[in-house]
């Protein structure tokens, strides 16, 4: 083992070495690309024993990552944003041919406008596609997100690809100590790929792939993904018990931090949940019961534990960076789905983050004001966009020159 | 008037061996399938064909597939991508000592003239530059058949299609010239019609490492408007027409390797199919039918090479 300062990049790089993946196709896209180039150095110089091979799409990437993987090789590739929107087709597509590999996103706001900080409407366009996805916060969380999403993905109950998720420039960028594991370590957590249910040979001839007519092959196989997908929820506790006992780093399908004898809680994801738990401290400080749940397995979505967590708090608001324009929050919607039935505490949606909108102390006061009345008011489904009167002042300047001279613009 | 073939000389020289087995929901007459069928023969196993969306993608239908061989289907754009990733995980795993060399695949994409020509040119371009050692088929139909047949950029000028109803106003696109600007290992064309041609095109071919490019003109008897039985002799009709040149490229040029010793009309090809049948009823269209011999004459008469 050793310990390094790597970036978010740098560790997803770390984990697909780690691994001693086969295969990797690529295509550069910003905020990703330090991944590939990573990667492309360590093929070159052999510390890697993989082909790396630059596609002319994502589209492309993952048509030959799939197609790779379902001949048998231990697959890994990333990208980000337009380029996962790009390559949605074919996300469902080698989703259902039921292969493992392992797509590191880092999370990109999306076009238009087009722009470069993060928010996660581009990893949240994969939920519905049959990819498990792992949000991580830090960057020695996006290493060992990597391992254990190969160990999930491949599990004969399972066989679903899988996505690990992280933040553009916030993650991607900075730069945290990780612990490196020593390969023979990660080899007894994760052993080679054995595929036995998807292979191409010469003395082993498959169909894969085939066009199903009638509905009701259709649905079996759907429902087949369903069910591994929830094979995926039980296995996760049982992969990440045995990676906590092998690396000594524990990690839970989600997070709670300081929720023990929280009654207010926020929820949140990926890396801007360390902002929140900053937060949570400083409201702590001022007297508040406050404490903060990250989901951290976003697909399959853990909702029994997040019920469980949830239940019985005076007030919960849950802060999405995405925007389901025409609802709102996406996260706030499958937590809220998670309490149905039961008798939920009072539930916020807040949108903020977008496009990588900081979080400042004024958002979470506000937040924690509105946790208070929320109490005695009840929920407020409809979602809030956070936006300080500040950044609407400076908006305002900005439209006053995109406009000219015209003195009635931007009002 | 021929060129030499190496392999496939005589009728006889076919193997019997069927890869493709019969009985599949395809059309009767399919020009494509049976295009397919002395394609793989020669093509030879052990092999791997990865689909790209399109009429041949109904041959695998769940639990069914009439392939000795495997099979994969991607997406409409991305076969040769799908044939990439093959290819390179089946290198890698035999570099690594966890397939044996026994084990090798030949990789092969099997596409329709819509996806090669616009939807999955890009993909296809990208394979011939990196070089990917791979067979690409292509069943040129002239349209997109499996739909209902709706104009693709390979359907002729003045060809009926359900979204050209008054006659295709473009002129079809030369997927062979746009292989061939990136040097493909081997490129040519081909015919069900000529199925020695066929076959010894695609068995040399197997010689050479690398892209190894064909596009089949592919009769549809319900898009074209013919009878399935008619299906070889309207194929045949193109080719002794002068409409669908056979050929490839040996040392950068082009060299014919069937010349008609005399060309039919291009009218002749046409009337065969209700596709063109706007062009003579209720009046010939005079202009474009001289248009349309015209650019026959024009290539023929530019055509360099020839037989050897």
């Amino acid at each position: 083992m050793s310990r390094d300062l790597l970036t978010g990049n740098a560790a997803a790089a770390w984990g697909a070495r780690l691994a001693e993946v086969d295969y990797i196709p690529a295509y550069p896209i910003t905020p990703q690309t330090e991944i590939i180039e990573s990667l492309a150095q360590w093929v070159n110089s052999e510390n890697l024993k993989a082909r790396l091979v630059t596609m002319d799409s994502e589209h492309s990437m993952l048509t030959a990552a799939g197609a790779a993987a379902a001949t048998g090789a231990r697959v890994f590739t990333a990208t980000s944003s337009q380029g996962l929107l790009y390559a949605i087709e074919m996300l469902y597509t080698v989703a259902g041919w039921r292969v493992p590999l392992v797509l590191v996103n880092v999370s990109r706001a999306l076009a238009a406008p087009i722009t470069l900080e993060p928010d996660h409407n581009d990893v949240l366009a994969a939920r519905d596609s049959g990819w498990l996805q792992f949000h991580a916060e830090t960057c020695q969380e996006v290493l060992d997100s990597v391992l254990m999403a190969y160990r999930l993905a491949e599990h004969s109950d399972v066989l679903l690809p899988a996505i690990v998720n992280l933040d553009g420039f916030y993650l991607s960028f900075t730069r945290e100590p990780v612990e490196i594991p020593e390969v023979e370590a990660v080899r007894e957590f994760l052993p080679a790929y054995r595929p036995e249910h998807a292979r191409f040979s010469a003395s082993h001839a498959m169909a894969q792939g085939v066009a199903v007519l009638g509905s009701s092959a259709y649905a079996f196989f759907k429902y087949q993904m369903q069910r591994a997908a929830e094979a995926a929820l039980d296995l996760h506790d049982h992969v990440a018990s045995e990676f906590c006992a092998q690396f000594g780093r524990c990690y839970g399908a989600v997070e709670a931090y300081r929720l023990d004898d929280a009654d207010f809680v926020i929820v949140m994801v990926n890396s801007f949940s360390t902002v929140g738990k900053a937060a949570v401290d400083r409201l702590r400080i001022a007297g508040n019961k406050i404490g903060l749940l990250r989901l951290r397995l976003v697909r399959p979505f853990p909702q029994q534990e997040i019920a469980w967590l949830l239940n019985g708090r005076r007030a919960v608001a849950v802060i999405d960076q995405n925007v389901s324009i025409g609802k709102g929050g996406i996260l706030f919607c499958e937590v809220a789905s998670a309490l149905a039935g039961s008798s939920p505490p009072p539930l916020l949606s807040y949108v903020g983050g977008l496009g990588g909108r900081r979080f400042h102390d004024e958002d979470f006061d506000l937040i924690m004001q509105a946790l208070r009345a929320a109490e005695h008011e009840g929920a407020r489904p409809e979602p809030h966009l956070l936006y300080s009167a500040a950044e609407y002042e400076k908006m305002r300047e900005l439209l006053r020159v995109a406009h000219g001279s015209d003195p009635k613009a931007g009002t | 008037m021929q060129t030499r073939r190496e392999i496939y000389r005589s009728i006889k020289d076919v193997p019997h061996e069927e890869m493709l087995a019969a009985g599949t929901g395809l059309c009767g007459g399919c020009g494509g399938l049976l295009a397919l069928r002395l394609f793989s023969k020669a093509v030879g196993e052990p092999c791997i064909f990865v689909n790209a969306a399109g009429c041949m993608t109904l041959l695998a239908t769940f639990p069914f597939s009439p392939f000795h061989a495997s099979w994969l289907y991607t997406s409409m754009a991305s076969a040769p991508a799908g044939a990439q990733g093959i290819r390179d995980a089946l290198d890698v795993l035999i570099d690594k000592g966890r397939l044996s060399e026994a084990e090798n695949l030949k990789v092969v994409v099997v596409t329709g003239d819509g996806a090669a020509n616009g939807i999955g040119l890009q993909s296809t371009l990208a394979a011939i530059h990196r070089g990917l050692d791979f067979y690409y088929f292509c069943y040129d139909n002239e349209a997109f058949a499996n739909t209902g047949f709706q104009m693709s950029p390979a359907s002729p000028l003045g060809s009926r299609t359900s979204t050209s109803p008054a006659g295709t106003k473009t002129h079809k696109q030369d997927v062979f010239e746009l292989w061939r600007a990136q040097r493909p290992a081997f490129v040519a064309t081909v015919s069900p019609a000529y199925p020695l041609d066929l076959m010894d095109k695609v068995a040399r071919a197997g010689r050479v490492k690398g892209p190894k490019m064909f596009v089949s003109l592919a009769a549809c008897p319900p898009g074209w408007g013919i009878e399935p039985a008619d299906s070889v002799e309207v194929a045949k009709l193109a080719v002794d027409s002068g409409v669908w040149p056979l050929k490839e490229v040996r040392d950068a040029k082009v060299i014919h390797t069937v010349v008609p010793h005399e060309f039919r009309r291009v009218e002749e090809y046409l009337q065969t199919q209700t596709r063109y049948r706007h062009l003579f009823e209720p009046q010939r269209q005079e202009t474009t039918l001289a248009q349309l011999q015209d650019e026959v004459d024009r290539y023929w008469a530019s055509a360099s090479g020839g037989c050897e």
